[in-house]
């Protein structure tokens, strides 16, 4: 089968003071309709590849690949008018926290109404049902008081799966979640994970999963990518995370702390120069 | 023996909303003491009232057996009592060297000596002498962790709280950071308060723990009751199956 | 670490620019350094920084580079003179020479500038970061004075304060100092609320130290980056309201050449002698554009997010 995602060689560079960094060097990737893992610390490119497929990339950065391409749409060829309507409509990002990707001076119904009117031609009813739909289906009780809520005025998850709401209404094949959970308590983490693998499950999307937490990602994702210095150093199906080759990949599974496990001290990362080669 | 940190029935409140309510802790003298909950479960407050940093509405709290007055504390208390923030980037002043925030205390209390003991500190927390003059922003998360701990060590406190530690680090230099904590805490013989979302990192670092929740200690166990599953609140056990990673409730086929 | 003392000798730049300082001099200057970098990149502030070194240089040197005395004129013969050879700017009703007595004046300008920063922006930066970090009733007494300070126009309550002083170059200058220091107490509060709460000043409350040893050492250096730009940005408003005073004869007293005043004996003249009143005008214009160009310039070079690019 055909993946609904498939990169080759993407790049993405940063100019810099001193001669243009790359954030991203070199990533290829395929996805189909499944749930994908990219696990790296902080500069490991791991977001840049997420806004680089979005299209999200800064204007002064600038993104180069062999082969981008989603479903049958060249993303490197592709006019901004294009990547637009793609966005939203076939391809969607939910972003860490929900208190700044939400517009603070519209209510969540309007938000989510908003969304779903820029990409079809609805009535103002069929809208508003569809909303509260997806409201519903992103487990929210009351979602008739919700619609009506500023951002401000629900809880961390409560605004997370409204951003969730918000992102799948128009109905998206692809979906890239970047540390969707990471600013949520570890329960309140748990249920929206639950909520979203369920969404993905019944509606067939592929799902783009970013995360500093290898845990999370093996736990919640078929395959998983480790990324390191703007590369992926490891590709491996979560049920092989104990069996991971890579050292980098070994060392990070490896200096977390486990219940039960009594190592003092924690084996620490040696990071080896020839990683980020 | 006396704990070295009693808190009895205490109790904060902030614009009438209770933060804590009738909390009760005791941390013995060497002994390191977690506090897990989520957001809202007071566990920061808790450590906060300790420091002196939020209104203590009732109750008491007391470092070897005295008694701190409500509201200000005094400067001996400080040379006992040192704090590690959470947000390695906002627990340095941006325009201060790290000299300068490991000058600051020693001044503060009279210390002598104070060139040899700001090179020692930095040593001890693994940061060579080139790393003195520099600024908050020319060093990663990791290495700013390692100076506020430099800071709150280079008063020779004996208690030390710890709030979220390494929560704002990634996993590996979690991994150095908490290494170091255990290892000074054992040369130094430390009394550690630590708080932490995370379940593991407590349970690794801790001798003892309370789990917390709105304002309330759930339940109060040793670190090697949860890698045996025993322990009795609900609350607990939610947070040690979170502990573990996503679980996917399967629905086709018979739970593995 | 211990090899860099034994590396061959450094040039200056790199000295400056090291990631590794080995002492609080070489931190500072460094540090002092990348901002000046910062500030060069702005071509349109080092005009500004230009116009005021002139502008120091022309009042230091006032004494050579006059070509006639500031006071005395010729009477006589040389009685609003158009611009020529010999009076490059004119002469003014009491034949005395224009460009002498711009000259002069930038003393006066400099001196009532100087003076003005020196009173009013410590003391607004005080008693701005006090009530910020103390609030309660501290904060309610202070900001209500601020409020009252604030109320009136800048101008007519330097009017009032000259009327009640007497008129005078000394008095206009007090005069504006405390009508100034309002606004910078309503930033550096502003600011200091922005920081009191971060955990590095939590730090400080927990090493024991006193809230006057905090806001001294702690919140002050923090609130001056701003503060030194709003200065600057307010030094053309200062030259502006000495010049208005000057120009209602209540600032500086003739026959001392103080801009404002130049031009209001000037504006008799206007029509038929533009140049006496043209000149004074346009000095006033340029070292106000130097100093909003500069306040631009440090803006961008002292943002506290700029820090660490």
């Amino acid at each position: 089968m055909k993946p609904l995602l498939d990169i080759e060689d993407l790049r993405v560079t940063f100019p810099g003071r001193s001669g243009s960094i790359q954030a991203v060097r070199g990533v290829s990737l395929k996805l189909g309709r499944e749930r994908l893992g990219i696990v790296g610390e902080s500069g490991s490119g791991k977001s840049q590849t997420g806004r680089a497929i979005m299209g999200l990339t800064p204007p002064q950065a600038t993104v180069t690949a062999k082969k981008m391409m989603f479903n049958d749409i060249d993303l490197l060829t592709a006019s901004a008018r294009q990547r637009r309507s793609l966005r939203g409509r076939q391809m969607a990002m939910i972003l860490q926290d929900p208190k700044y990707s939400l517009n603070p001076v519209m209510t969540i119904g309007r938000q989510i109404i908003e969304t779903l009117q820029t990409h079809e031609s609805v009535s103002r009813a069929e809208a508003r049902d569809r909303a509260l739909a997806m409201l519903e289906a992103v487990q929210i009780r009351e979602p008739k008081r919700v619609f009506d809520l500023h951002p401000h005025e629900v809880s961390g998850g409560m605004g997370q799966r409204a951003m969730i709401a918000m992102m799948l209404v128009a109905g998206p094949e692809l979906l890239i979640a970047d540390e969707p959970t990471s600013a949520l308590d570890v329960t309140v983490q748990l249920e929206v994970l639950g909520i979203l693998d369920r969404l993905v499950a019944d509606r067939g999307m592929g799902l783009l999963f970013i995360s500093h937490d290898l845990r999370l990602v093996s736990t919640f994702c078929d395959r998983v990518i480790v990324m390191y210095a703007g590369r992926i150093v490891e590709e491996l199906a979560s049920a092989d995370l104990a069996n991971a080759q890579h050292p980098y990949t070994q060392g990070l599974l490896n200096s977390l702390p486990r219940i039960g496990h009594d190592r003092h001290p924690l084996p620490v990362l040696d990071r080896k120069p020839e990683w980020a080669l | 023996m006396t704990a070295a940190l009693e808190v009895r029935k205490l109790g904060v409140e902030f614009n009438g909303h209770k933060a804590l309510d009738d909390v009760s802790v005791s941390v013995a003298r060497g002994e390191s003491f977690g506090l897990v909950g989520e957001s809202g479960s007071g566990k920061s407050t808790l450590l906060r009232a300790v420091a002196g940093l939020a209104p203590v509405s009732a109750g008491t709290i007391s470092i070897d057996g005295r008694e701190l007055r409500r509201g200000k504390r005094n400067r001996a208390f400080y040379r006992e009592v040192q704090m590690v923030f959470q947000d390695p980037y906002g627990s340095l002043h941006p325009r201060q060297t790290i000299d300068r925030a490991l000058l600051e205390p020693l001044a503060i209390h009279g210390f002598d000596n104070t060139e040899n003991r700001i090179v020692r500190a930095l040593e001890e927390v693994g940061l060579g002498k080139g790393f003195r003059f520099r600024y908050p922003h020319q060093l990663s998360g990791g290495q700013r962790q390692r100076v506020a701990i430099a800071r709150a060590l280079v008063v020779e406190p004996s208690i030390v709280l710890l709030d979220e530690p390494t929560s704002a680090l990634d996993a590996s230099v979690q991994a150095e950071i908490l290494n170091l904590l255990e290892q000074t805490r054992k040369d130094r013989k430390l009394t550690f308060v630590m708080v932490s979302h995370d379940l593991a990192v407590v349970s690794h670092m801790c001798e003892r723990l309370a789990i917390m929740q709105g304002g309330h200690v759930v339940e109060t166990l040793p670190a090697s009751a949860l890698a045996d599953h025993k322990f009795e609140a609900a609350y607990t056990k939610k947070l040690f199956e979170a502990s573990e990673g996503f679980q996917r409730k399967v629905h086709t086929e018979a739970p593995a | 670490m211990s090899d860099i003392s034994s590396q061959a000798p450094l040039s200056w730049r790199e000295w400056l620019m090291t990631e590794r300082p080995g002492s609080r001099t070489q931190a500072r200057l460094g540090r002092t350094y990348t901002t000046w970098l910062r500030f060069c990149e702005n071509k349109l502030a080092l005009i500004g920084l230009a116009i005021l070194i002139l502008l120091l240089l022309t009042a230091a040197f006032a004494d050579v580079l006059a070509p006639y005395s500031p006071y005395i004129g010729n009477l006589k013969d040389d009685r609003l003179l158009a611009p020529s050879a010999l009076h490059w700017f004119g002469t003014d009703d009491q034949g005395r020479d224009i460009l002498s007595r711009v000259i002069y004046g930038s003393r006066l300008t400099l001196f009532v500038v100087i003076l003005v920063a020196i009173i009013a922006a410590p003391v607004g930066l005080l008693i701005g970061t006090v009530s910020g970090y103390a609030g309660g009733w501290i904060d309610a007494v202070l900001m209500r004075i601020t409020d009252i300070f604030l109320a009136f126009p800048k101008l007519v309550l330097a009017l009032a304060f000259v009327a009640a002083l007497g008129p005078g170059i000394e008095n206009a200058v007090l005069a504006i100092a405390i009508t100034s220091w309002p606004p910078y107490a309503r930033i550096a509060r502003a600011e200091t609320l922005t920081f009191r709460n971060a955990d590095y000043i939590a730090a400080v409350q927990l090493m024991g130290a006193s809230p006057m040893r905090i806001v001294l050492r702690h919140i002050m250096p923090l609130c001056m980056p701003s503060l030194i730009v709003r200065v600057t940005l307010d030094m053309a408003g200062i030259i502006l309201t000495a010049a208005g005073l000057g120009f209602l004869g209540l600032g500086a007293q003739p026959p001392l050449p103080e801009w404002g005043a130049m031009i209001a004996s000037g504006r008799r003249f206007i029509l038929d002698q533009w140049w006496v009143a043209a000149a004074p005008g346009a000095a006033i214009l340029v070292v106000s554009l130097g100093f909003n160009l500069l306040g631009d310039g440090l803006r961008d070079a002292l943002d506290p997010k700029e820090e660490g690019r």
